[in-house]
């Protein structure tokens, strides 16, 4: 295991009585955050002037013309034509701006930059569980370098969790049976929150930790420090053998199963027509449901691994994949061969 | 001595008189008792929230309790409350008399859909006797189905039979607008309640099937395992948010747009005046029903949808500002040369307009994607829909049991005590949601039995608004029921105001209109015929 601290029981270490000052704004620790920051004060302008403008006119009306006799009546005005095309259109423009800035901000959020370096995350009752590319392994706390983009695969191991760091101002739904990712860029050193989002039970609210963002330098050292054990995708390469895999996907020609050689990232027909790109998500399910969708030319006869690899082991064998690489079926690095 | 005037409550008397009754504004009453008792668990489980949240730690329910308290009081207040509310009570006792009707097209089918409320009722509320249900009031699977075992089938029941009582009810109302409008009420002259009522009851005959079937299959994987929402089982887990949204979100629509209704009769009535832009009002309710089967995905921005699926739902979540946003104009509008005078139904009306339109603003945060991902699912969110749900929908509720109340009960109630409530509620509200949409932003998440404790300033600020927000829904409740033995007597028009409720006895004969009217203009014209432009 790694350098893991006792994590904490929950919120209760402070003395009662004692209330902290709050900030007005969370702490901004990301790349990502300051745009985030950025339409949302544009937004909160937008709401204050308006909910001004009609809460002042509502009041101004209210007196200027409030009631003076019993039997006083308002003016009859049916309406004006204008003032309604006015106030549909200036508003459905405002509107259509902030979904495109809005828009803009997801799509930075969801792009992952290349080269940006991977770590797992299995979501489970009620922890957060960490590996990695090095094997090493953390649980409800997530070391990671500032300055260089992370990108987080998550799957979960029973019900939805979601992977929320506010300082980052980004956050994932887990979803057992797929992938999730996201990815950001820390800019501070420091100690952040890590909060489960998403109701997923009892303690719920005990499954948080901690994301420390590091100098690279500092990184790196925790990374060698304390014990390690092997790569997700040295792991993944053992368990290749173990789940007898390697029996079928030989790379040979002649093999029952597809060359898995470099087809991470690479587009696979399929049977029956249709192609797929073989991400994260395809080598998942053509793990745990073969049958699934199938490859082009090879019988469906690979059994369904659902529920005798855990989340865990699927990252790694998925890391593994990830690892060897192609191009596909040429000589070289056939996985047997190891 | 004069025998007194026969009327609708007094015009058969005993248990049997009421449980049997045909008569809409009795059902209405029905209605009336029914919700308030599960205002009144509901608002105990929100007491016993906020009470836990004083403090960080988790020290005054355990975590299951905690958990089962925000469930209860999210499945009972949407559910039993919130969804009934305003056309259950105010539309069941006005809509026809609005429309020059002597009772609904079906009564028998109006009677059965409150002993169908009464029967999910029950089965909810043993839910929650026999132990409580934990799995949050939107059941997210696989928890409702493989990892909650609460009484997640009682209470899911309970939501199921519920369904049924909001469908009979569209129907009739949409049957009866359709058939039973008096001679010469065209469709442009009805009152903006009824078109509001009519777009309501057009949400709750498409949308509330599809969730009583989703119901249906998480009972059907919890108890059969068959594999609809579990991936161990082969199912998805995200279909399930795709159902149970399709309909919860036009849901918001069933709470909000009969309080807009109530709100379009307020501001005339306390202006003396007709409605600005009466067909711009009318056609963004149906408006707003329409797009509003179509923006479900704005809940799912993190849930790992398609991205270009995202982009639409946006869009349309933007678009489906535009008809409220026309709404609160129009009343801005009206309240212009009228002749304006602040009792407790304006109060709650001009409540209803401010609270609104922040709850509708901040409803735009979260259609924005980019925002989204950072406050979904965070106090935010709980802000955002309380304003519209309490500071809406109640406060609407409340500003039309007040107006309506001199007709429903035949008395006046202190006109004081209500101004005082209506300022106490308003305050009470901010002051309790108000710092969780700060709360939201830093970054606590809903749902937390314990938080990090520089949320905790916050959080106290919220319990103390809490307070003074009950003490505005008890005084109402104490002062209904006085004026009930004590108060004046309710003359048939005690505000001025216009339109057919307004022109027969307080309280009604059961008839409703000895002479059935004949219709030639409009709701609430004052006197002015002439067609006068903006100045």
């Amino acid at each position: 295991m790694g350098p893991q601290r006792a994590t904490k029981p929950g919120f209760g270490a402070e003395p009662r009585l004692k209330m902290h000052t709050f900030p007005l704004l969370p702490q901004q620790a990301s790349v990502q955050a300051g745009q985030v920051d950025a339409i949302f004060f544009f937004m909160v302008a937008v709401t204050a002037f308006f909910s001004l403008l009609i809460a002042g006119l509502i009041v101004f009306f209210a007196i200027r013309y409030r009631r003076r006799h019993d039997d006083e009546i308002g003016v009859a005005i049916h309406g004006s034509l204008v003032l309604e095309l006015m106030w549909t259109i200036i508003p459905f423009f405002i509107a259509m701006g902030m979904f495109g800035w809005g828009a803009k901000v997801f799509f930075d959020l969801y792009r992952v930059p290349a080269g940006a370096m991977e770590i797992f995350v299995v979501g489970k009752q009620w922890m957060w569980k960490v590996q990695h590319a090095s094997g090493q392994r953390e649980i409800n706390e997530l070391h990671v370098p500032a300055g260089r983009p992370v990108r987080l695969i998550m799957g979960s191991e029973d019900v939805i969790h979601s992977f929320y760091i506010p300082a980052f101002r980004v956050k994932a739904d887990v979803i057992p049976g797929r992938y999730n990712t996201l990815w950001f860029q820390a800019t501070t050193p420091g100690r952040y929150h890590l909060f489960c989002a998403e109701y997923c039970g009892t303690k719920h609210s005990g499954m948080i930790g901690s994301v420390v963002v590091m100098e690279p330098t500092e990184y790196q050292a925790w990374l060698s420090g304390g014990p390690t054990s092997d790569s997700p995708a040295a792991t993944g390469e053992k368990l290749f053998t173990s789940l007898a895999c390697v029996t079928c996907h030989t790379g040979d020609a002649a093999s029952r199963g597809p060359n898995l050689a470099g087809v991470f990232g690479h587009e696979v027909e399929l049977q029956g027509g249709g192609k797929v790109v073989a991400d994260e998500a395809y080598l998942r399910e053509s793990i745990v449901n073969p049958q699934a969708k199938v490859v082009a030319g090879f019988p469906p006869i690979m059994p369904p691994f659902q529920g005798m690899v855990s989340e865990e082991q699927l990252l790694q064998l998925i890391a593994y994949l990830k690892s060897l690489k192609g191009p596909a079926a040429r000589p070289g690095a056939p996985p047997q061969q190891k | 001595m004069e025998a007194p005037a026969l009327t609708y409550l007094n015009n058969g008397h005993g248990a049997a008189s009421w449980l049997l009754t045909r008569d809409h504004k009795r059902i209405a009453l029905l209605y009336l008792v029914s919700i308030t008792v599960f205002f009144v668990i509901g608002g105990l489980f929100a007491t016993l929230i906020r009470f836990e949240l004083l403090t960080p730690e988790g020290d005054l329910l355990t975590s299951e309790t905690y958990n089962k308290m925000f469930t209860m009081h999210g499945v009972v207040m949407v559910f039993f409350f919130l969804i009934p509310s305003i056309p259950a009570v105010l539309g069941n006792f006005l809509l026809p008399i609005m429309i020059g009707a002597k009772d609904l097209a079906f009564p028998r089918i109006n009677l059965l859909s409150w002993y169908i409320y009464v029967l999910g009722g029950a089965f909810t509320l043993y839910a929650a006797l026999a132990g409580g249900v934990d799995t949050g009031w939107t059941f997210y699977t696989p928890y409702s189905t493989a990892a909650a075992n609460t009484h997640v089938m009682t209470a899911a029941v309970g939501v199921f039979i519920t369904g049924f009582s909001s469908i009979l009810t569209g129907l009739n109302f949409i049957v009866t607008v359709h058939r039973m409008r008096a001679t010469g009420l065209t469709w442009f002259r009805l009152p903006l309640f009824v078109w509001a009522h009519y777009a309501t009851s057009l949400i709750m005959i498409l949308g509330t099937p599809v969730v009583a079937i989703t119901i249906l299959m998480v009972a059907a994987e919890r108890a059969l395992h068959l594999g609809i929402f579990d991936p161990a089982l082969g199912g998805d887990p995200v279909l399930f948010q795709h159902l149970f949204w399709f309909y919860s979100h036009p849901a918001v629509y069933i709470m909000i747009l009969p309080a807009m209704g109530v709100i379009s009769e307020i501001v005339q009535a306390f202006s003396r005046k007709n409605i600005f832009g009466y067909s711009f009002i009318a056609f963004s309710s149906i408006a707003i029903a329409v797009i509003g089967f179509l923006v479900w995905g704005h809940h799912l921005f993190v849930a790992g949808q398609s991205t270009y699926a995202g982009l639409v739902f946006s869009i349309l979540s933007f678009t489906v500002a535009i008809p409220s946003a026309i709404k609160v104009f129009n009343w801005t509008a009206t309240i212009y040369k009228g002749s304006v005078s602040l009792e407790s139904p304006m109060l709650y009306a001009f409540g209803f307009i401010g609270l609104f339109t922040i709850g509708g603003l901040t409803g735009l945060f979260l259609a924005a994607m980019g925002i989204d991902i950072h406050v979904h699912d965070t106090y935010f969110v709980v802000a955002h829909f309380h304003y519209i749900m309490v500071g809406g929908a109640i406060m609407g509720y409340l500003g039309g049991l007040h107006y309506w109340w001199p007709k429903i009960s035949g008395r006046l109630y202190s006109e004081a005590w209500a101004k005082f409530s209506a300022l106490i509620v308003f305050v009470g509200f901010n002051l309790t949601f108000f710092p969780q949409f700060v709360a939201g932003y830093l970054g606590m998440p809903r749902r937390y039995h314990a938080y990090p404790p520089e949320f905790q300033v916050l959080n106290v600020l919220s319990t103390a608004g809490a307070s003074i927000l009950a003490v505005g829904y008890v005084l109402p409740l104490i002062y209904f029921t006085y004026s009930m033995v004590a108060g004046r007597k309710a003359p048939a028009d005690p505000w001025g105001a216009r339109g057919l409720e307004w022109e027969i006895p307080s309280p009604p004969p059961t008839e409703n209109f000895t002479v059935t009217p004949v219709v030639s203009e409009g709701t609430h014209q004052y006197g002015h015929s002439q067609e006068v432009g903006l100045a």
